[in-house]
């Protein structure tokens, strides 16, 4: 046999080598962050972890509901804020913008996408507290740091612009235009038509896309850490600050070698939001594929 | 007749309204980046290392940060492409007959794209625990390279899809083996490569969840893959805490000096994406 | 006994996905001649040629049973290196496919992988192989410019150039003229012509003037069968099957 088919065969092995390697980062990161959680697990019950509110490493006491509650709201309010402002966005690139002023938009969302999160942070320091503390606040609270969900969530919500943008207007651009023209010759106007028949088409991607951006909102650390305030309780309005997951964890990662059990519950931290971005993550991804296939067949 | 014309005409506004928004937002971040941080802006903050003590000296500038974020982002994009590059060909050439294994190996990158940086890094710290490494350089470069892998992996594939069909078999019917026709396609989707390299580059340059734990952070510039090594995200991150108002200048000047890095890096990308669909057979 | 054929199917089944695409396929490929596979469009009479050189691997989720022959060598044999079946075939496809790299090194890049190295061979089987398809006058002063600068029809000659340098002993052309314009579809038509003194040649067309413009033996597919075969004049003017009569007087397209 020739050099060159022997070197074919080992590359095409070496290859197989590499990407199952890579793959099976997913399946190793899983285990080993339950593993090195187990100790946490065995001690005290899953159900009391994440429904306890009394946080005190100190004491041997790990209560997970504060964290868990601060991402929810900082997640949900990101969502709140971007979803319309996205959904609008996008279909005004799509359907509306004429086609000059499309090829100046769409440049600035990527824009957008590249800028690193911890530049959101400073942003959100700078801006979205001082604005909140002295602006927006004061009209429903006695007094507010401007350290609170809110700005976790306005921040957030800036960050996923991008990401909800492009997936909603590749959706759309997917939707045959036939299906349009049907519509508009009946004597629809163009916002009905895209209401009425566009919307329906897409409402699958537009799902996706949320809960792929609910998925990103979640694990985001450090500019939600810098505006959020990190105060281990459950907020009750959007003016208080929060502590989201991500956030324990980075905050605490230096500390938590000398504290029994510490490192177990950061890990145990780490374990939840890897489970759930995962499962959004492949839920999403699973709509994607299932909308691509179909369009394309 | 006449409400569905103002039913049109107000969603209309609201568009535009929320697309000024969704873009605007982009020139109020960069805006109050550059507002703040150009008035610490100086020739020593990028020519000198900070002295006088970490968090509390007021001298000297950020160029621990900047070469150590240089040092992560290349280490780490470099690493991933010898990764990355033999999988995205592997998907390609060798699986291409079987579909739901690429389609299945296509999901799980996906997935891993979706991974938190932060995940990334609590992992990053197992496995450098495990070794026995400390935070350092080398530390740093293990945990990006897992965060760029799967950004690198998922646009190569894209950029090598485009590649047509037909480009492969003709090769193959000159009798080459599989391994020969990478190498064409590799030639033939170059601009592609650069594409991916940059946006690698971009992300692994910008974050700081996984670079947190893993590459500790120094005043000093690294010399070696076991020292520890500061990055630019970490330097703003720690900096803007401090109370000293030139330390927290030097914090407001990294983020300048990072957002300029990252703009011209995205610009470039974006040109590059243009340039390639242009040069694709047509 | 005579010598084996150059191409020879046996009892051929393909199947991608669930979908049967050639069904029970027997035929030998006469040497030395032009033969057109005629079909209407989805037959499977660009399958059944990719099925000759094995290309046909390569479509997700294909399923191949039953033999074919080259040089009496069943190419769906598995301890048959595919490289060497595949150099013995050049391939001719619907557009011209350049690689990306310059007029030269494309003629020069399957004779380089096959083990010639030498400048001088190089130089000699490159102009060779560019005045055998008469490109020769045309790139001669810029053999190092990229081959994609080339018009389409150049370019589809220099794919020519580049599958004849391999040495092959058939060629496989898939509606091979179909993106070129009428000039460079005859010089295409007469390379054929010429080029079958030395050569199996075998195309897919689905231009009926095509195929009797420079077919000698015309195979006709119907949805995944061979309906009838034989020399040119006898499949077009006087065919025995009713579905070829109908199919040449255009009833089924």
């Amino acid at each position: 046999m020739q050099i060159r088919i022997i070197k074919d065969k080992i590359i095409s092995k070496l290859m197989l080598v590499f990407t199952l390697a890579s793959v099976s980062v997913l399946l190793v990161i899983g285990i080993g962050l339950f593993y090195r959680s187990l100790p946490l697990l065995q001690k005290i019950s899953f159900y009391h972890l994440i429904s306890s509110s009394i946080w005190k490493p100190l004491k041997g006491l790990f209560g997970f509901f504060p964290f868990i509650m601060g991402t929810l709201w900082v997640t949900g309010i990101a969502i709140i804020i971007a979803l319309p402002l996205s959904l609008l966005t996008a279909i005004y690139i799509v359907e509306y913008a004429p086609a000059k002023v499309r090829k100046v938009l769409s440049p600035f969302v990527n824009l957008l996408s590249g800028i690193p999160p911890v530049i959101f942070g400073v942003w959100g320091v700078l801006f979205i507290i001082p604005l909140i503390q002295d602006h927006i606040a004061p009209h429903f609270v006695e007094f507010s740091t401007g350290y609170s969900v809110l700005a976790g969530g306005v921040v957030l919500a800036v960050m996923i612009f991008p990401l909800i943008v492009s997936i909603i207007s590749e959706v759309l651009r997917t939707i045959p235009k036939e299906l349009k023209d049907a519509s508009l010759s009946l004597g629809a106007t163009q916002w009905e038509t895209i209401k009425k028949v566009i919307l329906r088409k897409a409402i699958p991607g537009i799902i996706a896309a949320v809960v792929l951006a609910i998925s990103r909102a979640f694990g985001e650390t450090i500019a939600v850490l810098m505006v959020c305030g990190n105060n281990a309780v459950v907020p009750h309005s959007v003016f208080e600050p929060g502590y989201p997951l991500p956030a324990l964890i980075a905050n605490n990662y230096g500390e938590m070698l000398s504290i029994p059990m510490y490192d177990s519950a950061l890990m145990f931290a780490a374990l939840l939001l890897f489970i759930i971005i995962l499962l959004f993550n492949l839920i999403s991804r699973l709509i994607l594929a299932n909308l691509e296939r179909k369009l394309s067949a | 007749m006449k409400k569905r014309k103002f039913e049109e005409w107000c969603v209309k506004v609201f568009m535009v309204l929320a697309t000024i928004i969704v873009t605007g937002s982009f020139f109020l971040i960069v805006g109050t980046v550059f507002y703040k941080g150009f008035h610490y802006m100086n020739w020593d903050m990028i020519t000198k290392t900070p002295s006088g003590g970490f968090y509390i000296g007021k001298a000297g500038g950020i160029l621990n940060a900047i070469i150590g974020s240089l040092y992560v982002a290349g280490g780490a994009t470099i690493l991933g492409l010898v990764i990355s590059i033999p999988v995205a060909l592997y998907i390609n050439l060798y699986l291409k007959s079987k579909l739901i294994y690429a389609n299945t190996l296509r999901l799980v990158f996906d997935v891993l794209f979706g991974i938190p940086s932060i995940v990334y890094g609590a992992f990053g710290f197992l496995i450098m625990v495990y070794f026995g490494i400390r935070a350092s350089l080398l530390g740093g470069i293990i945990a990006v390279t897992l965060l760029v892998i799967p950004i690198l992996v998922r646009t190569l594939d894209e950029v090598i899809r485009t590649v047509p069909n037909e480009l492969r078999d003709a090769t193959l019917s000159l009798g080459a083996t599989r391994w020969e026709v990478a190498k064409v396609i590799l030639r033939q989707v170059r601009p592609g490569i650069f594409t991916a390299i940059l946006l690698s580059f971009g992300r692994a340059i910008g974050d700081v969840a996984s670079v947190l734990f893993t590459a500790g952070f120094s005043d000093n510039v690294p010399t070696s893959l076991h020292e520890p090594a500061a990055t630019l995200p970490l330097a703003i991150f720690f900096q803007l805490g401090s109370s000293v108002e030139e330390v927290q200048g030097r914090g407001y000047a990294s983020a300048l000096i990072l957002t300029i890095i990252v703009l011209i890096i995205t610009v470039l990308s974006e040109i590059l994406i243009k340039r390639f669909s242009k040069h694709k057979i047509q | 006994m005579t010598k084996a054929p150059h191409i020879s199917v046996q009892n051929l089944n393909v199947h991608i996905g669930n979908q049967h695409i050639l069904k029970d396929i027997n035929i030998n490929i006469p040497d030395k001649k032009v033969t057109s596979i005629i079909g209407p469009s989805g037959c499977g009479k660009t399958t059944l040629l990719k099925t000759f050189n094995r290309l046909v691997d390569n479509t997700p989720d294909v399923n191949i049973t039953g033999k074919v022959l080259v040089d009496n060598e069943n190419i769906y044999d598995p301890n048959v290196e595919i490289t060497e079946i595949r150099k013995k075939m050049g391939l001719l496809s619907q557009r011209p496919y350049p690689l990306p790299m310059s007029i030269y090194d494309n003629i020069a890049y399957g004779p380089r992988i096959h083990g010639t190295i030498g400048k001088q061979e190089l130089d000699v089987l490159v102009e060779q192989q560019l005045k055998a398809t008469g490109l020769w006058n045309e790139v001669k002063d810029r053999l190092h410019n990229s081959a994609t600068k080339l018009s389409i029809g150049q370019q589809q000659r220099l794919c020519l150039a580049r599958g004849l340098a391999v040495d092959p002993e058939i060629i496989l052309g898939d509606e091979s003229t179909s993106a070129l314009d009428p000039i460079s579809t005859a010089i295409i038509e007469d390379l054929f012509i010429t080029l079958k003194e030395k050569y199996t040649i075998v195309l897919v067309t689905h231009i009926l003037r095509q195929a009797r413009r420079v077919s000698d033996y015309i195979i006709f597919v119907y949805m995944g069968q061979i309906i009838e075969f034989g020399p040119t004049e006898e499949i077009l003017l006087n065919p025995k099957e009713e579905l070829t009569k109908e199919y040449i007087k255009g009833y089924i397209s």
